[in-house]
């Protein structure tokens, strides 16, 4: 999978993560590719959340030593 | 698009959150958002923040490191004590301050509106409050949250 942008979400806390993948999309071009690490043990269910209700796909979503790895394509 | 009406009326750290929060995520999500503050909750559009604090006293469910009797609770400076404690713990969970989820709640076009009542209740001067806040009452507050999807009450 071709990653256009990477995302350091690790170390932080609900709602961060979210809006910081909100703010990063934003800069994208549509079908472009977000990879997004994040360690918010909720992440997963709102990164899927996230991705209902924007629209934006959630290509994939992989836990790995307790991080979180989520390849989003923009809308 | 959805709407997400809020109101905020406390002016405690841990009270501040929960609309921030809610305002900064739903905006992401796509929803259209109005928070209306009002008595105390006012306090979170001044332009400094330092006085929002914590009090452990008649909140006894904040986890304290020793049990601590009210009598102790309510010595000076206890309260700014609690604050520190508080804000130290949530910047080392990675939690965003109060600054930071309300320039980004601005940033997404969180609407905010400021009780009028209020900042003539207590005498407040609107100089004191950031320049985004639109100065309304219940009716302004009830237009939106007529429409709305989502209406909480902080």
């Amino acid at each position: 999978m071709n990653v256009d942008k990477e995302l350091d979400a690790r170390g932080l806390s609900c709602p961060l993560p979210i809006l910081k993948t909100k703010k990063s999309l934003s800069d994208m071009l549509s079908g472009q590719v977000l990879k997004v690490l994040a360690s918010d043990k909720g992440a997963p269910r709102d990164m899927q959340a996230f991705a209902n209700q924007t629209g934006h796909v959630l290509l994939s979503s992989e836990e790995a030593a307790g991080e979180y790895i989520f390849l989003f394509q923009k809308k | 698009m959805k709407k997400m009406a809020l109101i905020a009326s406390k002016g405690t750290l841990d009270m501040a959150y929960p609309p921030f929060i809610l305002a900064s995520t739903a905006a992401a999500l796509g929803f259209e958002v109005q928070v209306f503050f009002t008595f105390y909750g006012l306090q979170l559009l001044r332009h400094d923040l330092s006085h929002v604090k914590i009090s452990p006293l008649a909140n006894p469910a904040m986890p304290m490191p020793v049990p601590m009797p009210v009598m102790v609770q309510m010595l000076p400076g206890m309260e700014s004590m609690a604050t520190a404690m508080m804000k130290s713990k949530l910047k080392k969970k990675g939690v965003a301050s109060l600054e930071e989820l309300r320039d980004l709640c601005v940033e997404a076009g969180v609407k905010f509106v400021a009780c009028q009542m209020t900042v003539d209740l207590f005498d407040f001067k609107k100089s004191d409050f950031i320049q985004e806040a639109e100065w309304g009452g219940a009716a302004t507050f009830l237009e939106f949250a007529g429409e709305a999807d989502v209406s909480l009450f902080i």
